[in-house]
């Protein structure tokens, strides 16, 4: 183990510092009657603008995942690590499409989650516990995720110890985080993220624009990243990947993107971060924005051929048998140690955020749709919130013991899981939105249907480091080829849902309550009621 | 494709064409991304990047300014401002 670079940790932990700051202080930001309420707490007084929530989702969607995963994917396996990049740019059509919806209906409601909606819209409390239950699943292993992008960044810079001194700093760091959460709620992360992607940003365009330029240029980097991935295994005598996809790879590439892009707005997180928008016009001027941030999203995922073109960055992760560690290790290299300080507060705090919204995210879930819904019917509001920030505390501790727990190659994969178990919700989310004519029963079916079949299948694969979960793509019934299971279960869940449904239509089931109007899904933050505003809008409205 | 409920009380909507346009936006950048094969190739190189990279880069942007095109095309009155 090498020693503690002290310019580099100082760095770190003054801006670890301020942030901690910024966290507490935020409980005054914007402040509203009383933090007492999930409205406030658990969304931010829903009031944030266009501006706010471009910060706090892009905050949020993109973490130490995409910081220290995608570009250590890329690192290891090349063009296939890239599919990251058709994954952020198609999933906005989708946010454009479900988000403003589901904003609407949430207004008019005072819904705080997403299954407060499926729970209405269907008149199901079981579909419902459903929803949530698989929300807070897939919060677990992304968070911890969160964690171990800051480790990551700890061992690189020297922090080490034996034993339980070893995981310290880790513990000290989510203490910290866990004390503001509970404090200052979503209004923390949205205040931190401000800085978040100060950081980030810098970071990314002094790299992309400096380190090439010590590899010999953009046609260095290439060449050399597709020598090096050409090379074969010692192990398996196959190359370890190549610049682009070819026919074995397609599809799985494809899937990969079009499954996480189906995930990615009904994550528990993105619906909290979308809910705090205080106008329609927000979510949707948004879709069109953050792909900005999936542009960054493309040049980190660079990083890690800058990192296999540079032989003293692969020496030290080779030695270190850790792919998580390429981008770190890039940095500590080529950086002076001041600015290596600065690009590693950035993937810290970068893990930070999301980490907070994450845990919101997954006790809003939990107070709402299991406490509310079948323990406490009548508890009041500020009762809701002490809730949710106990469990707050409680699902940090639970990603705490997870990434103690497991290996960290596993806890990559299980994230990928959480993309397969989220899609499953889609039908009653995205689906909801737009219509009803999917059955309760046929949609509970089908969830159950692809939630079963994807954790089945992704516990069946195994690859040389593991035997279960050891790959998010397995074959394609009757295609094929290898595609991501998320996007199978996903068609394995329509295809019941549909036949219950029309089941359920022959036997005239009952089909429940539906307590939204058509008017809900397209109201703004003004309009309650159907507001009179301007009659001209009548005329005019058609070519305006 | 977007959002509409022709319900008596709600002000219009926009007009179908646009509503078509913008629906076309939306469908575009999962046609371009989803034909992996059609992009998975070296030449030609912009800047030192094989087409593979900057094809997928540029098309990032352009699905951002396909979405907002999509949010003008079928903003109603009063979220104009």
């Amino acid at each position: 183990m090498k020693d503690v670079n002290g310019v580099e940790l100082t760095i770190f932990i003054v801006f670890f510092a301020v942030v901690t700051v910024v966290g507490f202080a935020a409980a005054r930001w914007r402040r509203g009657q009383t933090i007492m309420h999930l409205d406030e707490w658990g969304l931010g007084g829903r009031s944030f603008g266009t501006f706010i929530t471009w910060f706090l989702l892009g905050g949020d969607l993109y973490s130490a995942y995409t910081f220290v995963a995608v570009p250590s994917a890329v690192f290891a396996g090349g063009a296939m690590g890239f599919w990251a990049v058709p994954y952020g740019a198609i999933a906005y059509p989708i946010v454009f499409l479900i988000g403003p919806r589901l904003w609407s209906v949430a207004q008019r409601h005072g819904y705080v989650t997403a299954a407060d909606f499926v729970r209405g819209r269907y008149g199901s409390r079981s579909l419902g516990l459903a929803v949530a239950l698989t929300g807070i699943l897939a919060m677990m292993p992304y968070i911890a995720l969160q964690l171990v992008g800051i480790q990551a960044v700890l061992t690189v810079m020297g922090v080490s110890g034996s034993g339980w001194a070893k995981d310290l700093p880790l513990f000290i760091a989510f203490a910290l985080l866990a004390a503001y959460t509970y404090t200052s709620g979503l209004r923390a992360p949205a205040l931190i993220s401000f800085v978040k992607d100060a950081l980030i940003y810098i970071v990314i365009i002094v790299a992309v624009v400096y380190i090439p330029t010590k590899l010999g240029g953009w046609d260095g980097i290439f060449s050399k990243s597709g020598a090096a991935l050409a090379k074969p295994n010692p192990a398996t005598g196959k190359p370890a990947g190549s610049l682009f996809t070819n026919d074995m790879t397609h599809w799985a590439y494809g899937t990969l993107a079009l499954g996480s892009s189906l995930a990615l707005f009904i994550y528990p997180h993105s619906v909290t971060g979308a809910l705090a928008a205080g106008r329609r016009d927000v979510i949707r001027r948004n879709a069109a924005l953050l792909p900005a941030y999936s542009l960054l999203l493309g040049l980190l995922a660079l990083l890690g051929y800058m990192a296999l073109a540079h032989p003293g960055v692969v020496a030290a992760v080779k030695h270190a048998g850790n792919p998580q560690l390429a981008v770190p290790e890039l940095f500590d290299q080529v950086f002076p140690d001041w600015f290596a300080g600065v690009a590693f507060a950035a993937i810290g705090v970068g893990a930070l955020v999301p980490a907070a919204i994450m845990s919101i995210a997954a006790s809003n879930l939990f107070t709402r749709n299991v406490y509310t819904s079948f323990i406490r019917p009548d508890a009041s509001p500020e009762e809701e919130t002490r809730v949710s920030q106990l469990v707050s505390l409680l699902v940090k501790l639970g990603a705490l013991v997870f990434v103690l727990g497991f290996d960290k190659s596993l806890a990559i994969n299980l994230q990928l899981l959480g993309g397969i178990w989220v899609v499953q919700t889609f039908p009653a989310i995205g689906i909801g939105l737009y219509t009803r004519w999917l059955d309760r029963w046929g949609l509970l079916a089908g969830w159950a249907a692809g939630m079963a079949y994807g954790t089945y299948t992704a516990y069946d694969q195994s690859s040389p480091a593991q035997s279960h979960f050891g790959s998010p793509l397995a074959d394609i019934p009757f295609i094929g080829h290898t595609g991501y299971i998320a996007l199978t279960a996903f068609v394995l869940n329509m295809v019941v849902a549909v036949a219950v449904t029309l089941v359920a239509r022959a036997l005239k089931v009952p089909s429940g309550t539906d307590e939204t109007t058509a008017d809900d899904y397209t109201a703004d933050a003004g309009d309650r009621l159907a507001a009179p505003e301007d009659p001209a809008g009548e005329l005019t409205g058609q070519s305006a | 494709m977007s959002e509409t409920s022709p319900a008596p009380t709600s002000p219009p909507g926009p007009s179908l064409a646009r509503k078509v346009v913008a629906g076309v936006l939306l469908v575009i950048p999962f046609a371009v991304y989803l034909a992996v094969p059609t992009y998975a190739k070296g030449g030609p190189h912009v800047a030192g990047f094989p087409f593979f990279y900057w094809w997928q880069l540029l098309w990032v942007v352009l699905t951002a300014v396909c979405i907002g095109s999509a949010h003008l095309l079928t903003r109603k009155r009063g979220e104009a401002k």
